[in-house]
């Protein structure tokens, strides 16, 4: 085995590992928070790439454009928290996991009425070939996607755990009836974390869309790899679903390139039946402290 | 009373339901009907179907029909869905009473209709891939179809292959439908044609990054790149290898025979070969071609209708399918035969046609009738579709 084709396929593994990072942070969010797993996170994703491509299509500068996608987008998780999640009150968590399901159909099926069935690209960050080392490639979008990813994790990181909301949050993920009594409204760090788990979520389509394109179908894999990276990392930390991002991306490639490609995208499945087996007592007792 | 009022509710449902019922003696035109996917999955290609259908019915009638009966086309839409497509071709066959039927738009939805139009004895003319809906044609004595099968493909892109004297092959196909028939046939064929697969490996359309498989086909030197798959994954494809310097051609299926695989490969597209059926090049097209004149016609009809640039090879099989009908139905006109389901049949089965997606020449062992030659290479240069030299 050469060399430069070890270094390619890791790079290649970084590279998608930090996108299913991305989306997985979203997860990691709205679970910390409410308990809730939230299957509509893959259709954030799906809706700053497809937004983004029709603001940019209005004739918007492009910076203009990506920034109002993810302010709309966030707008989008606003709305979707406020008419699907408040509405069902003290449901159980598997209620309302189920509600973001039937959530995730719904935009994703209006996404395709509008939008249509066609795939979209939108213009890479930075123009230029790619970058040669070690016999390997590397192009200019990856190293924004990585880079990107890096940034968001440190903001989110610290929003968390420096600032007196990302404290609210936390204290309303650790008791909710708690933190009620000091004043923490929990109703409202839920919305909170939908918004920003839907802004996260659609810096990841646009970052995403140069490589790999956008079309409102693209929620469906990427959702679940996310979940996968999400429930790797324990589904708590910023740094776990990180990791569980990069861990996801360089096993898929290390197997397509070692193993065989048909195998690929068996990975991302028995990783999550391994997590599902070893982690569903912590998750599931995750749940229990947090009704 | 009771019994009153039963016998005259019994008797109106009898007198409501008769004119549905009732059928048999001439009809006042020829009716012919065609079951596409007009939304649903297979949506792209239905909307161009039901546009020429409704565009040929409109022509054909203007001109005073067939020997001044006119033509009718029912169209029902079948979601894409197999059970949808089986009711509606039931309506067709026992409400409209229809002389033929066209469709479904694809493979799947027309292999749910195959037995439901044999048993009832309606010649099927379908616009759908699959060699299996012609194949066996002993079983198949009521199924004809017009688009070109991926088994020519695959052998129009061998042969173009050899001619550039290239034997070592590396394949990439899409882990779905599509790329698992395209697989089978370019695995099958592939010794007949003097080809060596060197490296076989797959993607999934929706992955997002493909450049490990590319690394792994860079290893093994090929001469030259198969790629199988539709928009999406092969742009992702196209694009990778340039990121990864791979300069070997790039040879792909027509699964990306339109505008939009160019816009979302953008530069990346430059330089991809692909098999297509003529319409895509119609302009450059040599003048003695014998197709020209009528993809020509074709093309500023349609799009003089709907729109500039919007003419594309699914509609194609539609005109192909309908022109074949309609042309069944004139020669038994002709010949002062009686026009039914079965003389339609016969005349399908022994039809000539210079058509949209090649030279038809129907026989009872060859219910297509097209050859390879049919398909042209094209080769994308600066954004362009240009007919490849061979």
């Amino acid at each position: 085995m050469a060399t430069w084709q070890l270094v390619q396929y890791v790079v290649t593994g970084i590279t998608v590992g930090s996108i299913y990072a991305i989306v997985g942070l979203g997860f990691t969010i709205i679970y910390s928070v409410t308990g809730i797993i939230n299957f509509a996170q893959g259709e954030f994703v799906m809706l700053g790439g497809m937004t983004a491509f029709s603001l940019i299509g209005l004739g918007l500068p492009i910076p203009v454009a990506l920034m109002l996608a993810v302010v709309l987008v966030t707008l989008v998780g606003v709305v979707f928290n406020l008419t699907a999640i408040r509405p069902a009150g003290r449901a159980s968590s598997i209620t309302l996991i189920i509600i973001t399901i039937g959530g995730a159909l719904f935009i994703r099926a209006v996404a395709g009425l509008y939008w249509g069935r066609d795939a979209v690209a939108l213009p890479p960050f930075s123009s230029g070939a790619s970058l040669s080392f070690l016999g390997a490639y590397i192009r200019p979008q990856s190293l924004w996607v990585i880079g990107i990813t890096l940034v968001l994790m440190v903001v989110v990181y610290l929003l968390l755990n420096r600032t007196l909301v990302g404290k609210a949050l936390k204290a309303a993920a650790i008791n909710r009836r708690a933190a009620a009594l000091v004043g923490i409204d929990a109703r409202m760090m839920s919305l909170v974390s939908f918004a920003l788990a839907a802004a996260t979520g659609a810096i990841g389509g646009i970052v995403i869309a140069p490589i790999s394109y956008a079309s409102y179908d693209m929620g469906v894999m990427l959702g679940l790899k996310g979940f996968v990276a999400a429930a790797m990392g324990g589904l708590t930390g910023v740094w776990g679903v990180f990791l569980g991002g990069l861990g996801l991306g360089l096993a898929e490639s290390l197997a397509a390139g070692y193993i065989s490609s048909s195998y690929k995208d068996a990975i991302a499945l028995i990783f999550l039946f391994a997590v599902l087996l070893i982690r569903s007592r912590r998750l599931v007792a995750g749940e229990e402290a947090a009704a | 009373m009771k019994k009153v009022v039963f016998i005259a509710l019994a008797l109106i449902l009898v007198i409501g339901i008769m004119p549905f019922t009732a059928c048999g003696g001439a009809e006042e035109e020829y009716k012919i009907g065609a079951v596409l996917g007009i939304t649903g999955f297979n949506s792209a290609l239905g909307e161009p179907e039901k546009q020429t259908l409704e565009m040929l019915e409109e022509a054909i009638n203007d001109a005073g029909g067939i020997n001044g009966k006119n033509v009718k086309i029912i169209i029902y839409d079948t979601e894409t869905d197999s059970t949808t497509c089986f009711t509606a071709t039931k309506r067709l066959i026992e409400q409209d009473n229809v002389l033929a039927i066209i469709g479904a738009s694809s493979s799947g939805v027309t292999m749910a209709i195959l037995d439901t139009v044999t048993d009832a004895e309606v010649p099927l003319v379908s616009l759908a891939a699959s060699d299996q809906i012609i194949k066996p044609v002993e079983e198949r004595y009521w199924i004809f179809k017009t688009p070109q099968t991926n088994s020519m493909v695959v052998a129009r892109v061998y042969d173009y292959l050899s001619d550039q004297g290239i034997s070592e092959v590396a394949l990439i196909t899409a882990s779905d439908g599509f790329g698992a028939l395209g697989l089978e046939e370019l695995k099958d064929v592939a010794s007949t044609w003097g080809m060596t697969i060197v490296a076989d490996e797959s993607f999934d359309p929706d992955d997002t990054d493909m450049t490990t498989q590319l690394a792994v086909i860079k290893g093994k030197n090929p001469e030259a790149v198969i790629c199988w798959g539709t928009n999406k994954g092969s742009a992702v494809i196209a694009d990778n290898m340039k990121d990864l310097a791979m300069e070997m051609p790039l040879v792909m299926s027509h699964g990306i025979a339109n505008r939009d695989f160019i816009d979302l490969a953008g530069e990346a597209a430059n330089g991809v070969i692909f098999p297509a059926g003529k319409l895509l090049v119609t302009e450059q097209l040599p003048d003695d071609d014998p197709q020209k004149d009528v993809l020509l016609a074709y093309k500023a009809d349609f799009e003089y209708l709907y729109g500039e640039g919007n003419v594309d090879t699914f509609g194609g099989h539609a005109w192909d399918a309908f022109t074949l009908i309609t042309d069944a139905i004139q020669s038994l006109v002709d010949e002062g035969k009686e026009v039914d389901r079965a003389g339609i049949r016969d005349k399908l089965e022994s039809a000539e046609l210079v058509g949209i997606s090649g030279i038809f020449n129907m026989s009872s062992t060859d219910h297509l009738g097209l050859t390879p030659d049919c398909l042209v290479l094209v080769e994308i240069v600066d954004g362009e579709w240009t007919l490849a030299e061979e």
